[in-house]
């Protein structure tokens, strides 16, 4: 019977887990060294038997033999190797609501306002080198919600974890998943328009149209203020067309979901004529064969490395997407759009070299750099450079060696996963859980405990399809 | 595919053409198309005399040979070793900085059942409706042309199970190689295994529009397993009971003549373990379910999934059953399971001395990732030999074939993998490939998407 309190305990012992192991590092914010490591930089090659001083968050020197002030925390990086902390430009993760899926526009939601620190997905991400993530509003919408950049700093407060400076952006939506959730109302409601790919480039076309008049009609009022016209009415503020005007204004990158190339193009050429840019195509598993009318425009590319055939429109996809784009010259990143397939994305990026032949470096930067890039957040983080954000994984073997794993994940220079830590606690885990499972509240009523009720029992979390609408219907959760 | 490019040029010319010709052309590239797909499909390989030299021969079953000679005739493995030498005749592979390797066997997957799982149900032959269904057979309904066969054995994934999902009781899993023009050229043992989905608690209580997936109360959802569980050995009684008739009434033609029940018939060489009986479950409460219920009965028992069957090792090894573990990429279930719960499984099993293997548990596409599970469980802790064996000689071993496939050794058949590195490794790749020592074209539905776009300008 014991076991049917385990899941109460769960809520129990995940909040005594954080308290445990990652409340402790504040103080070493102030310097660490680390020692005698490969160090794949992601910028300028890989550096043999280096050393990387972190002050104050940043990294402040690379080389050899550095010396660090008596208090610094000292970190053997002998035999291991370091790259720069992931980033993962498709991620749900720590999100409670994915998808407001009522609208065809939902341009006024914001996926910061369902942040959720807790989330034992974030602790799993770090433990598989992930630093960064861009947040994103799910697939249902022809325009969804606002994304929010986060970096994983699990154990502090939510606002913690927000990317300063991080340029806003907004999800788009084109084919199958957007129709399909038109075209599958709730029981008493109708089809939601629109259900056909016709209908969702209308969808945007129309929005980028009244977003246009907003703004005309607010530049019109704007200019009457100037010359103190007293007679002058602001006009109705739209919170669905702020988000528009900003895409249009060049201050909010469009991240759009799509997966057949036909309707990637059909974005671009609307883009091209609304006179704004597409920052990232996302999925884009037909890349490859618009990758020259990609480049051209300077749209970036985020991208799976090699998942296939899961629904029509993945049917085209090919492992050599990467390959194709990079020797375009389009901006790729390589993300995982999933709690599980974010710890591993080392080895995708591993695939990328392998399939089509991408050096090292271009295939690291992949999961590094190019999402910095694509995610207006480089001049920080991306790469092993002095002056940047000292986000650092060290890992046993070369990050993509299959028998390699991280041993320690830094954020800023504090220290957010560490392996052997993890590993020493789980002992006093295990006393504590017993110590719990023993107390009157957690025991069975039939066994004599005070609690005379059954427990609400959690669901059980299952893994969402990598494809973000796919699970609408089990309530909107990724 | 070429014609795809074309299609491309066309819709950029504003040629007199321009609206009725992409029609046309349309028609004509689906009809090629499509005749390319199957012939691609088709590409079955040839049949010949073929050495290794020079090569390292990783046989896993013994040492690894580190500079010698593999050769392939008849379809089999003729000879090992580092001091044969080529036949006359034999058409010879310089393996110079190269590595032999058995093809990889994923004991775990659903390959050719299911094409495109999302929105395409017409694609989709891997859940018979209703719960009890033993007679529906995974090698009737595996499309030998599917695209995932050529993309998953150009990774180096050779021979894999197909079974059947969903019910309790799914039907019989296959075990093929990924070569043939037809269900049975691919088939190895084409009715391995029965699969039974083993009565786990859910509270899962259904889905409510609006508010979401609702949970069930946890002593209903216990009520629920034990009486699946009652059904389920309900089952295995009339199905005993009918053999028994069956049998009565072949000594004894004066009884009433027994009616034929396909289900029942189907059932019996499972239950009287004839043939193994493959029991899904993950939970340690689960697996040592499965133990008691086939305590006292003759069933040849296998565990498919097996997140927790480390814990239950003693009861495992007792009953000699062993675990087709299935949960590399998968998440821990418990907010408070250690990260690595799942990646550590197969350390822990081996470690206990339990009989395992290393699956993914895919439907298809993703099945050519094998050997990266076997990887990441050598990251935590599996030894890397471990980790080999455990994609080659041990499913060979569970799935009953390790006479014929799984290790490098003279009379097995020929499914031989060449690698210009370790084959666990994502950044290795296939130089050759051969099944039933037929050399098969490195060529899959990616390779000529690839070329038919890559120098696209």
């Amino acid at each position: 019977m014991k076991k049917i309190f385990a899941f109460v305990l769960n809520i129990l012992m995940v909040t005594s887990f954080w308290q445990v192991s990652f409340a402790q590092n504040r103080q070493d914010k102030n310097e660490v060294l680390i020692r005698n490591a490969t160090v794949l930089t992601a910028a300028n090659g890989t550096l043999q038997n280096t050393d990387i001083l972190v002050q104050k968050g940043k990294i402040t020197k690379i080389g050899r033999d550095l010396k660090a002030s008596s208090g610094a925390q000292i970190v053997d990086a002998t035999g291991k190797f370091i790259s720069p902390g992931i980033i993962d430009c498709h991620s749900h993760t720590m999100l409670d609501a994915v998808n407001e899926a009522t609208y065809s526009v939902t341009s006024m939601t914001n996926v910061r306002d369902v942040l959720n620190p807790t989330d034992i997905s974030i602790y799993r991400a770090l433990a598989g080198g992930v630093t960064t993530a861009n947040l994103l509003h799910g697939s249902a919408n022809a325009i969804g919600g606002q994304n929010t950049v986060v970096k994983y700093k699990f154990g502090r407060p939510v606002e913690e974890f927000i990317v300063q400076g991080a340029p806003p952006g907004i999800k788009f939506a084109l084919g199958e998943n957007p129709k399909r959730v038109g075209s599958n109302p709730q029981p008493g409601q109708t089809s939601r328009y629109a259900i056909t790919r016709m209908g969702t480039m209308e969808v945007i076309r129309s929005a980028f149209v009244r977003a246009r008049d907003y703004k005309k009609s607010w530049d019109e009022y704007r200019a009457r203020v100037a010359k103190n016209d007293k007679m002058a009415v602001p006009p109705r503020r739209s919170l669905e067309l702020d988000p528009i005007v900003e895409i249009l204004e060049g201050k909010r990158l469009v991240h759009a979901h799509g997966y057949r190339s036909d309707e990637h193009l059909n974005l671009l050429l609307l883009a091209d004529e609304f006179g704004f840019k597409v920052a990232t195509l996302q999925h884009a598993l037909e890349a490859y064969k618009i990758a020259p009318e990609i480049a051209r425009r300077g749209t970036g590319a985020s991208i799976f490395a090699d998942s296939w055939g899961y629904k029509l429109e993945a049917y085209d996809s090919i492992p050599y997407n990467a390959a194709i784009l990079y020797k375009n010259g389009v901006l790729v990143s390589i993300n995982s759009d999933s709690d599980e397939r974010a710890r591993r994305l080392n080895l995708d990026a591993a695939k990328v070299e392998k399939y089509g032949g991408v050096p090292e470096q271009d295939a690291l930067k992949m999961i590094t750099l190019n999402p910095a890039k694509q995610l207006g957040i480089d001049k920080r983080t991306g790469s092993i450079e002095i002056g940047k954000d000292a986000d650092i994984v060290i890992w046993n073997a070369h990050p993509f060696s299959v028998y390699a794993r991280p041993e320690m994940t830094m954020i800023d220079g504090e220290v957010y996963f560490d392996r052997s830590k993890d590993v020493q606690k789980r002992a006093d885990l295990q006393k504590e859980r017993e110590t719990l499972e023993k107390m009157d509240i957690n025991r069975a009523p039939a066994s004599g405990g005070a609690n005379t009720t059954l427990p609400v029992v959690p669901r059980e979390k299952r893994e969402a399809h990598r494809d973000d609408a796919d699970s609408i219907k089990d309530g909107g959760n990724k | 595919m070429k014609l795809r490019i074309m299609n491309y040029k066309l819709r950029a010319t504003k040629s007199f053409f321009h609206l009725c010709l992409p029609v046309f052309i349309c028609g004509l590239i689906s009809s090629v198309f499509a005749q390319n797909d199957a012939s691609q499909q088709n590409q079955t390989g040839r049949a010949g005399t073929f050495a290794i030299t020079n090569a390292r021969i990783v046989t896993v079953s013994g040492a690894t040979i580190e500079n010698g000679t593999v050769v392939i005739q008849n379809g089999k493995i003729t000879a090992v070793g580092a001091n044969v030498s080529a036949p006359s005749g034999a058409e010879t592979i310089d393996g110079k900085g190269l590595s032999v390797y058995p093809g990889m066997i994923d004991a775990g997957t659903s390959m050719g059942l299911v094409e495109i799982s999302g929105g395409v149900p017409g694609s989709v032959d891997v859940s018979e409706t209703g719960t009890m269904n033993a007679n529906a057979k995974a090698i009737v309904g595996i499309n030998p042309h599917s695209a995932h066969v050529n993309v998953t054995r150009v990774n180096g994934v050779t021979t894999v199970l197909s079974m059947p999902v969903g019910g309790v009781v799914s039907g019989q899993a296959a075990v093929i190689n990924l070569n043939g023009s037809t269900q049975g050229e691919m088939a190895i043992n084409p009715n391995f295994g029965l699969i039974v989905n083993f009565p786990r608690i859910s509270t899962f209580g259904g889905f409510n529009a609006g508010a979401g997936a609702q949970p069930l109360d946890y002593s209903q959802a216990v009520k629920n397993r034990d009486k699946n569980l009652e059904d389920l050995k309900k089952m295995f009684a009339d199905a005993e009971n009918y053999a028994k008739i069956q049998e009565a009434y072949a000594r004894d033609k004066s009884l009433p003549y027994p009616t034929t029940d396909l289900k029942m018939d189907a059932m019996t060489p499972f239950a009287r373990g004839e043939k193994p009986m493959i029991f899904t479950a993950e939970r340690e409460r689960d697996i040592r379910g499965v133990v008691n219920f086939i305590k006292g009965t003759k069933i040849k028992a296998i565990i498919m999934g097996g997140q927790e069957a480390w814990k239950a090792a003693n009861e495992l090894k007792q009953n000699n059953i062993s675990v087709i573990y299935t949960n590399i990429y998968s998440l821990p279930v418990h907010n408070d399971d250690p990260y690595d719960y799942l990646f550590e499984a197969p350390s822990k099993l081996q470690q206990a001395g339990v009989k395992f293997c290393v699956a993914t548990g895919d439907a298809g596409a993703e099945v050519r990732d094998l050997p990266y599970h076997a990887g990441l469980a050598s990251a935590y802790g599996l030894s890397k030999d471990e980790a080999l064996k455990s994609v080659t000689l041990y499913p060979a071993q569970i799935l009953g074939i390790s006479d014929r496939l799984g290790s490098i050794e003279t009379g097995k058949i020929a499914n031989i993998v060449v690698t210009d590195g370790d084959i666990l490794e994502p950044r290795t790749n296939i130089k050759h490939l051969f099944i039933n020592g037929r050399m098969l074209p490195l060529t899959s539905r990616h390779t000529e998407l690839y070329d038919s776009f890559k120098d696209r300008k």
